[in-house]
């Protein structure tokens, strides 16, 4: 979408598409909390598998790497710039290969979703924002590739609201990561 | 007009050729009321069912696992088929053309919500087909839904239904929000915008807040009966009451969903036929955000019985209560808008008066059920049936149509016939009272609600039969408005811009208004445009 001619020429109407996209993340805010709420209500249940079978430390790297793209995001989204835009998506794909890891490992140790409560509400909560991870990754290539390809229709509104949702989907995990992993620490 | 409204310039018509690719709000407007009415005459086909089955003791006309599917699908089809497509449907006609805009923010997500809405009523719908509908209620409750019990693929059904339909009007919401932030044209500030635009506003944001959060419920269910997870069953340390917790936080705001909006109907239709401002216009505004907050903080009062514990109970109970406060502040206002006006009763004012009459009936009744004595008395009773067909079909339902008679000239340029629209309205206001209020009895004489039938001699006879006939007068009511609805299309009078004498910006276009909506941009300076073009010595004050 180009120019835009309402009724009313008014300066700030192209933010349509971040306000757009701020009710979006609203709407998915309130959808994480449904997961997350459950989880929190169900915990007690599982809090015994999840204390032997998490591995902290090395999720909190990986979190580290998640955290750290939203300043890679943040950089890329100022400066228009691609290459930090690559990062970004490089450390995503690195946190998304650490959920792999910890998935296979959980796997292997027969931990599944249909096997016990933990299993079912930590596929699903991870899952859920694993998917959303994804998502976002999605979205970087797209704008990535349309900053390549086509650098003129690409404005800064594009960048921001993809920002945004990047933003987002860190904080999700910044309040899973404290439910899930760091909860078994004092739980 | 230029590619960020894709809207082509069409001729101005009711109905366009290009339906299945109109990015129009106009056409998807139409198009989301036409499937609010398909599913209200089905999701009215199994209530004749229902009542049929229990017209009289004993029968045998539907069996049990039939009864369950349609009592299932007749709630689950009038919530998110039928309300929210209405509503939806009326606020993407009106709200554009209410604030000046030429269009919504983002035209082709208002399509995909559309069809969304419909794909997920059709998946509803193929579960008949696919060996039989949900059968758990319209809120499913665990562990009924878990896969020991529902062994079929109708509550899975459900979960896909609800989920790709809640998208639609997640998606909706997110437009009407920005569209009214963004869109609105110049002279028009928040404090001059329109009662029912103002209670879209609020619905789209209680829509956001509300959805997804039986999104997430609906995800754990698909999780448990899936993937074998254990999140509502009780036997695999799961929770059932979660389910519960979670539904009814979603579920009470969708009350305020689908009555804010009709809400704000009345107080449109109520000011323009008493020729009278709207009396409160910021106390109804407020009025109406008091309720959407307190709208998150009363759905346990649906769980009294569950034990909970006092504290909780009382709590609810007395949010519950206090939501009565700013309802009852649009109710007065209303009466204080007629209030020496010349109030002319055409049909849409009739409608609004018997959804004030009716509205405050199943109000008074929904107080009384918060407070937990009575509500542990009668839940899960006819009563409690009584109490939400009033407020829902004596509410919602009564201010569509409303809404339809006053807005129908706008969209097709023809009035409704006064006839027909009388005959309706009558039969409608008998129907509800016949159908409904016997219910209210019922219950406090221990009817449970949906059971499939019940023995003689409990002294259930005569309100059974009384609402069962209640039922058939709705549906001569609903017969009459689908012959005014069609005869008028072609043959009705002659509407013009402004048949009403009406007040906001919608009137002030043409009828049915061009693709772009307006030929020039309006500029407003009041609550009351048209009222100040029509009457410059006489103007509101800016």
């Amino acid at each position: 979408m180009s120019a835009d001619a309402g009724i009313a020429q008014r300066s700030f109407t192209h933010d349509r598409h971040l306000v757009g996209m701020a009710l979006f993340i609203a709407s998915e805010s309130t959808f994480f909390l449904g997961i997350v709420v459950a989880y929190i209500v169900l915990r007690d249940q599982g809090m015994a598998t999840a204390k032997t079978q998490l591995d902290v430390g090395r999720t909190a790297i990986f979190s580290l790497l998640l955290f750290s793209s939203s300043a890679t995001m943040a950089v890329a989204s100022a400066r228009r710039d691609r290459l930090w835009l690559a990062a970004t998506a490089l450390l995503g794909a690195a946190f998304l290969t650490g959920q792999g890891l910890e998935y296979a490992r959980l796997l292997r140790a027969g931990i599944r979703p249909g096997t016990e409560l933990f299993g079912t509400a930590f596929f699903t909560l991870t899952g859920l924002h694993g998917l959303h991870v994804l998502v976002g990754l999605v979205l970087l290539g797209a704008l990535f590739l349309a900053a390549t390809l086509r650098p003129r229709r690409i404005g800064p509104v594009a960048w921001e609201s993809i920002g945004l949702y990047w933003h987002f989907v860190d904080s999700v995990w910044l309040v899973v990561f404290t439910v899930v992993y760091l909860g078994t620490l004092v739980g | 007009m230029t590619a960020g409204v894709p809207a082509v310039m069409r001729r101005p018509a009711f109905v366009t050729a290009g339906l299945l690719s109109t990015v129009d709000h106009k056409d998807i407007g139409v198009l989301y009321v036409l499937l609010g009415l398909v599913f209200f005459v089905l999701g009215g086909l199994e209530a004749l069912l229902i009542r049929i089955q229990l017209a009289t003791p004993g029968a045998h006309i539907l069996d049990p696992e039939t009864y369950d599917q349609i009592f299932t699908m007749h709630g689950t089809t009038m919530i998110f088929l039928m309300a929210i497509p209405l509503l939806v449907g009326i606020a993407n006609y009106m709200v554009p053309l209410m604030i000046g805009a030429e269009d919504v923010a983002f035209p082709r997500l208002n399509a995909l919500s559309f069809w969304l809405t419909l794909f997920g009523g059709l998946l509803l719908y193929w579960s008949f087909l696919a060996g039989g509908a949900p059968d758990a209620g319209w809120f499913a409750y665990a562990p009924l839904t878990e896969p020991a019990h529902a062994i079929g693929s109708g509550i899975d059904y459900y979960i896909f239904g609800l989920a790709v339909s809640g998208a639609g009007t997640i998606i909706a919401a997110i437009n009407f929000a920005v569209t009214i932030l963004l869109m609105r044209c110049p002279g028009m500030s928040v404090g001059r915008m329109p009662q029912f635009v103002w209670m879209v506003l609020i619905t789209s944001v209680l829509i956001l807040g509300a959805y997804p959060m039986l999104t997430s419920d609906l995800v754990m269910l698909l999780v448990d009966r899936q993937l074998g997870g254990r999140f509502f069953d009780p036997s695999g340390g799961g929770n059932a009451t979660l389910w519960q917790h979670l539904f009814w936080l979603f579920g009470h705001p969708e009350v305020y969903i689908v009555i804010l909006p009709a809400f704000g109907m009345i107080s449109e239709i109520v000011p323009v036929f008493s020729g009278k401002p709207l009396f409160g216009y910021a106390y109804m505004a407020a009025s109406g955000v008091a309720i959407g907050f307190l709208s998150f903080g009363v759905y346990a009062h649906h769980m009294f019985a569950v034990g909970l514990g006092d504290a909780q109970n009382a709590f609810f109970s007395l949010t519950s209560m206090l939501i009565a406060v700013p309802t009852g502040v649009k109710v007065f206002n209303w009466l204080a808008t007629m209030w020496r006006g010349h109030v002319r009763l055409e049909v849409p004012m009739l409608f609004a008066l018997g959804f004030i009459a009716t509205f405050v009936i199943g109000g008074l009744t929904g107080v009384s059920l918060a407070v937990v004595p009575i509500d542990l008395y009668v839940e899960d009773t006819q009563y409690l049936v009584g109490h939400f067909h009033y407020v829902l079909f004596g509410g919602t339902v009564m201010a569509s149509f409303a809404g339809l008679y006053y807005w129908f000239p706008k969209v097709t340029g023809r009035l409704l016939d006064r006839q027909l629209g009388l005959a309706h309205f009558w039969l409608t206001l008998a129907g509800v009272t016949l159908a409904f209020l016997p219910l209210h009895w019922l219950g406090i004489q221990g009817m449970p609600r949906r059971v499939w039938t019940y023995p003689a001699g409990l002294g259930w006879e005569w309100s059974n039969l009384v609402s069962t006939i209640g039922a058939f007068v709705l549906a001569a009511g609903t017969i009459a408005l689908l012959a005014n609805l069609i005869r008028s299309l072609r043959t009705g009078e002659s509407a013009g811009d402004d048949p009403w004498d009406g007040f906001t910006l919608e009137w002030t276009t043409s009828s049915p208004p061009p693709a772009h909506n307006f030929d020039r941009p309006p500029v407003v300076r009041g609550r009351r445009p048209l009222w100040d073009r029509k009457h410059p010595d006489r103007m509101d004050p800016a």
